[in-house]
This record gives C-alpha cells, sequence and structure tokens, in this order.
C-alpha cells in the first residue's frame, strides 16, 4: 500500500517532519562550510552570537525579521489561495513608492504618528497595485500568476530606477534617493521595548514597524480561519474545481487574495525606508521578498509559525553579516546558500521523508 | 559614424547578446515541452558560468570548461528532477530553490577559492573560446553594404554562436522528428497516455531534463568563457528569466523561440547603444523603457492580446500513477 495516504498525527506532521527537513538543509549547509575549510560550530557559534549576543546585534536581528514577516505574510496569503505570488519582491519596491510619497508629503506638518497610518495605507494600495494587474490577468485571462508576478519583479526595478533617478533625485547629488524624511515621517525606534528587557538598542533600525507586522500576523489569521473570505480562498486552493461548484467566485477571490498579498508586501517597505534609511533608495527591498518564500513555507503559511520562521531569518541574515567580518572565508552568500536548501528540503521536498517516518510510525505504534 | 555603421554594430552586439538566451530558452523548451516547469534557468546558466570558468582556468581548455559546465548544469537539472519527477514536490518551489542555491554558492566557493571577491581568476589564450574569422573576411570588409555585415555580424564569432544557430534546427528536428521529441511532447500534454502506452513518464521526464542541463550547460559557458573571459558576480543577471519570457514568447516553439531571443538581444544591443544619447525629436529615451520591454510584451502576450500562448496542458503538475 502506498504511504501517501497513510494519516499522521499533527505533532509529526507539523512537527517531526519539518524539524528534519530544516535540519537536513542545515547539514547541508554545515557541509558547505566544511568543504572551504572552516569549522561549521565554530561558525555556528559566532553566527548565534552575532545575531543574539548583544541588544544591538538583537535589534538588527528582529529589525530583519520584521520585513520577513511582512513578506511571509504576503506570499501566505497568496498561497492559501492556491496562488504562487513570486512578485513580492516587485511589490515590496513600489510600496516603498507609496510610503516615501506620504512621508514627503507630511513629514513637514505632522508628527510621525499622524503620518504613520497614512503611510500604512500607501504603502499597501501601492503594493497592492502593483499586484492587480498579475491577478486581473491570471482571473481574466488565465495567464499565469507566477510568469507574470516574475516578469513585474523586473519591471518594477526599472520603473523604480527610473523615477529615483529622473524624478525624486535631490538636485545636486549623485545618490539616486530621495531627500532624507523629517521626524514626522519617520517610524521611531523601539528603544523602550529593549529597555524593558534591560538591553540597550544602539544604532540597530529595530522600529515601530514591527508592532505593525504582529498586528498584521493577527489581522490574516482572523482573515483565513474567522472570516468567509479566508474560508473562500481556502477552498479555491485546495480545489478550484469544488470553488467554484459551491458557488465561490473564482475571478474574485484570486484577485482580492493578490490585492490583499501585494498590500501586506508593500507594508514591508514602512520598515527600510521609513523605519530605517529615511528615505528611498534603489533596492531597498534587497531579497526581502523571495526570503518570503522560504519563510512561508517554513511556517507552514501559518501567522505563528511565519513569525518564528522570520526570526529564524532574521538571525541567519543579521549573524551571517557578522559572520563574514570574523571568517572571511565565508561570505555573506552564505546565507543565499542556506536560504536556498531551506526552500528546497521545506518546499520542493517536504514529503521526501515521509514514507519512512510512516513506516517508522506503523512499527512503533503497532498498526 | 553614419546610420549603416551603427546598425551594423547594434546588429553584431544583438547575435552576442542574444546567445545565452537561444541556449537557455531552448533548454526551458525541452523541459517544459515534457511538463517540467523551469524556473530554475537562471541558476543553472549561473552555476554552468561558474564550472566553466573554473574548470577552464585550472584545465587552461576552453573545451574542458565547457564539459564542466554542462556537468554541473545537468546536476542541476537531475535536482530539479529527484525534487519534482521523484518526490512530486512543486515544480516551482524547486526552481526557485536552485535559483538561490546556485547565486550563494558560486561566490561563496569562487570567494573560498580564488579570493577575490566572488570572481574567477582571468582567463587567456585557449582556456577561452576566441573569435573565428571566416574565410575571406578581410578581404569582403570593403565591400559595400554586404562586406560589413559579413565581416563584422556573421564572421567573426566564436565557435557557441554557431552552435547556438545550429542547435535551433536541432531542437525542432529532435522534438518533431524523433520518437524521443514525440513522446516528450506528448508526455508534456498528456502524461497518463504515454503511461498506458507503456512508456515510463518519469525516465521520459529525466531525459528531457538532462537534455536542459546540457542546453543550460552551453549557456553557462557562453557568458563565462566566450563572452567574458572570467566568472563575475552574478554574471546572468536576470537572463534566465528573459529566456523564460522568450520561451512563452514564442510559445513554445523552437523557431520562434530563436526569433524571440533576437528581438530580446536586439532590446538589449539597443538599450546599452542608446544610453546617454537623444533621439531628435524625441529626446533622450530612458534606458529603463528598453530593460523593460521584453518583460511588458511577454505579459502583453500573456495577457491573450497578440495571440495566444497555449502552454503544454502537463505542465507543472506532477504525475501520480496510482490513485
Amino acid at each position: 500500500m502506498s504511504t501517501a495516504s497513510v494519516p499522521l498525527p499533527n505533532w509529526i506532521s507539523y512537527g517531526v517532519l519539518p524539524v528534519l527537513n530544516l535540519l537536513v538543509a542545515f547539514f547541508i549547509s554545515g557541509l558547505v562550510v566544511w568543504s572551504i575549510g572552516e569549522n561549521p560550530f565554530q561558525a555556528l557559534k559566532l553566527l548565534i552570537e552575532g545575531a543574539l549576543g548583544r541588544g544591538e546585534a538583537i535589534g538588527f536581528t528582529l529589525f530583519y525579521t520584521t520585513s520577513f514577516i511582512f513578506t511571509g505574510l504576503s506570499v501566505a496569503v497568496a498561497f492559501h489561495a492556491g496562488l504562487f505570488n513570486i512578485g513580492s519582491e516587485g511589490q515590496a519596491y513600489v510600496g516603498g513608492l507609496g510610503a516615501a510619497l506620504v512621508a514627503l508629503a507630511l513629514d513637514h506638518y505632522v508628527p510621525w504618528y499622524v503620518t504613520m497610518p497614512f503611510a500604512v495605507i500607501g504603502a499597501a494600495l501601492f503594493g497592492a497595485a502593483w499586484a492587480f494587474i498579475p491577478a486581473w490577468l491570471q482571473a481574466k485571462r488565465g495567464s499565469h500568476v507566477v510568469i507574470t508576478t516574475i516578469m513585474f519583479n523586473f519591471i518594477a526595478a526599472a520603473l523604480m530606477v527610473y523615477l529615483l533617478v529622473n524624478v525624486f533625485i535631490v538636485p545636486g547629488k549623485m545618490a539616486p534617493e530621495t531627500r532624507t524624511f523629517l521626524p514626522g515621517g519617520q517610524l521611531p525606534k523601539l528603544d523602550w521595548l529593549m529597555a524593558l528587557f534591560g538591553m540597550k538598542l544602539g544604532p540597530a533600525p529595530f522600529n515601530v514597524s514591527f508592532i505593525i507586522a504582529l498586528v498584521m500576523c493577527y489581522l490574516v489569521w482572523l482573515l483565513i480561519w474567522r472570516s468567509k473570505l479566508g474560508y473562500e480562498m481556502r477552498t479555491l486552493g485546495i480545489s478550484p474545481s469544488a470553488a467554484v461548484y459551491a458557488g465561490i467566485p473564482y475571478s474574485r477571490t484570486v484577485i482580492i487574495a493578490m490585492l490583499i498579498s501585494g498590500g501586506l508586501a508593500g507594508m514591508m517597505a514602512l520598515n527600510p525606508v521609513m523605519g530605517a534609511s529615511a528615505r528611498l533608495q534603489v533596492e531597498f527591498v534587497a531579497g526581502a521578498g523571495f526570503v518570503g518564500i522560504a519563510v512561508s513555507l517554513m511556517g507552514r503559511s501559518h501567522p505563528l509559525g511565519i513569525v518564528f520562521a522570520a526570526f529564524l531569518f532574521g538571525i541567519l541574515y543579521q549573524g551571517g553579516a557578522d559572520l563574514s567580518f570574523e571568517m572571511p572565508n565565508i561570505t555573506r552568500e552564505m546565507i543565499v546558500v542556506i536560504q536556498g536548501l531551506v526552500i528546497l528540503f521545506a518546499g520542493a521536498l517536504e514529503y521526501m521523508f515521509r514514507p519512512a517516518v510512516v513506516r517508522i510510525y506503523q512499527t512503533l505504534s503497532g498498526k | 559614424m553614419d546610420y549603416f555603421d551603427i546598425f551594423v554594430s547594434i546588429l553584431g552586439s544583438t547575435i552576442r547578446l542574444s546567445i545565452p538566451l537561444i541556449f537557455t530558452a531552448l533548454a526551458g523548451l525541452f523541459s517544459e515541452r515534457a511538463g517540467i516547469v523551469d524556473i530554475g534557468l537562471e541558476g543553472k546558466m549561473l552555476a554552468a558560468a561558474f564550472a566553466a570558468a573554473c574548470l577552464a582556468y585550472v584545465s587552461g581548455s576552453a573545451w574542458i570548461g565547457l564539459l564542466g559546465g554542462i556537468g554541473i548544469s545537468i546536476g542541476f537539472s537531475m535536482i530539479h528532477g529527484f525534487a519534482s519527477i521523484t518526490n512530486r514536490g512543486n515544480q516551482i518551489v524547486s526552481g526557485v530553490a536552485l535559483n538561490f542555491i546556485a547565486a550563494g554558492l558560486t561566490i561563496v566557493l569562487g570567494q573560498a577559492w580564488f579570493s577575490q571577491g566572488g570572481r574567477t581568476p582571468g582567463l587567456t589564450g585557449d582556456a577561452r573560446f576566441s573569435p573565428i574569422i571566416l574565410p575571406g573576411a578581410d578581404f569582403m570588409r570593403d565591400v559595400p553594404i554586404v562586406g560589413p555585415l559579413y565581416a563584422n555580424v556573421i564572421s567573426g564569432n566564436n565557435i557557441l554562436t554557431y552552435l547556438a544557430f545550429a542547435a535551433v534546427p536541432l531542437s525542432w528536428w529532435i522534438l518533431y522528428r524523433t520518437r524521443f521529441g514525440l513522446r516528450l511532447r506528448a508526455v508534456g500534454e498528456n502524461p497518463a497516455a504515454v503511461d498506458t502506452a507503456g512508456i515510463s513518464v518519469s525516465w521520459l521526464r529525466f531525459r528531457a531534463l538532462i537534455v536542459t542541463g546540457i542546453l543550460g550547460g552551453f549557456a553557462g559557458a557562453y557568458l563565462a568563457i566566450a563572452q567574458s573571459a572570467a566568472f563575475i558576480n552574478n554574471m546572468s543577471a536576470g537572463k534566465g528569466y528573459i529566456a523564460l519570457a522568450a520561451l512563452i514568447f514564442a510559445k513554445w516553439k523552437p523557431v520562434p523561440v530563436m526569433l524571440a531571443c533576437l528581438l530580446f538581444g536586439f532590446l538589449d544591443a539597443v538599450a546599452n547603444f542608446m544610453q546617454g544619447k537623444s533621439i531628435p525629436m524625441i529626446g533622450e529615451v530612458p534606458v529603463q523603457i528598453f530593460q523593460a520591454l521584453p518583460y511588458v510584451l511577454t505579459c502583453i502576450l500573456l495577457a491573450g492580446f497578440i495571440g495566444i500562448a497555449h502552454p503544454p496542458k502537463a505542465g507543472g503538475v506532477p504525475y501520480v500513477k496510482e490513485r
């Protein structure tokens, strides 16, 4: 009998199997480190120290975590509706435009807490708008959303470079970026939160958007598991034909799911643009949209899982940067390798160990 | 410089920029016609470029470099096959993963081995494919119109360029005139029918992926040891995705694939040429328009406004024998 249809208890499906996949990904990463002549355990120790050793390090780790929560949620929402949104990167990039426009318009006149809600809406609207055309093409014309969102990532990159070089650049400056936002257009740091735990944030850009990210986690959980729309999206994701048969409108659900996904990706821009650099820069997304794919896969598209996975990738990003100073032989790109291996084993090969685990489970439980 | 000279120079760089696209798009053609969606073309090209540059440097022979590129590209293809055929994993997820692994690993290993910030040492002499001057090119150069075209566009390319153009009719012949090609196309449309005929779906798809790997290896080798003389960080720079766009734009057919790649290569060449120049009446056209144009065109095509692109029916769906 095939092992694919044997039911497994939840603690194995959602606990043992993902952990097993993750361990293999890290084991192979360790082999790579070992093969270039460094000690993997020493590297792991340095990485964790670099990410969690001091208040400032934790601040940077949580800064990265914030970005990854947004993009992870973005990928997850689309995933629940059976859509693979590879376009979070481009949607976040264009979302930055929305956030920056709000900040540039309001920072002279109002304090940050008045700017913030408008910036959230601006970023989400621009991100959603960038997701709309691929969504519409998928819903109405049947063009595959994976392909169109890839194309839109590149179009976004070209568009944003054009805007920054030709429109937003400060006259007389070389760097293609907007002017620096005044405090009214910046999101303040969360040093008080760190102080509660007796730690100093230092120059780390850990900011209010972390709280927005956590609120979004709760809202996404409500949407997916506690709302009619979420139920419709999940039905569509599991079986499009069953969804249509049950009277769930295909086009509308696809478009709404992608708009929400794009909006969440757009909000990611709040963190680097308004929380850290206080200006819109070229390529500020820096791959966070793609990390969102790994985060969503690892977190099993559940907000709680996404927070953990985003934190893990935050550790990897911050610790990896530190590690490359300590061990110059290991460049920062080691993180990209680990990211790829996590996507491979937690995503594409997620069922590789299932048959073996099923056999062990059957033997142990005596069935 | 008169307009004809400009035209010839743009045409020459169109050819040079199209070659990696042609190899890669043909690579994607074989895998997608067999029903395996391949987002990982970019990663294959990059990994192959790195392997080719390393091996060409160590051995001093461009041909050994090419073999190395092909080897690593087939390796990546086989991982993709293991995930998406054997384990029935998500093909897009697997492709995305392989792209990341290639992007990271080439720099990590390059830095560890050569300590030049991810670059490989420069190649000279036989370690790279150098231009071939066709007979009579120098003699023909002075003949008006035909002469410059022959000397600067047709002659003076390296062996891989000619192989790329040879690969187009060869791919057509394999896909449409051989038993393997017929079965390959069938398995991309209706794997159950192929299975019923007693042919192994998995083995057929694996063989298609081996062809994909070989062509991906040529693409990477072209970048690192023919067009350039070293591997440079992220040197594929999105060409794998442009090739994917060209494949869709060509509606998954070999000869249109070549034409689409030439078109996208031409846009790239024009973009390079137009940098900082202005057109009379219009003024300076932003380079970004030419950079975005291949993607915009592909989206318009996908929307069904320029004919309809029908992808292979079974693309992206793992084949499950027993239900």
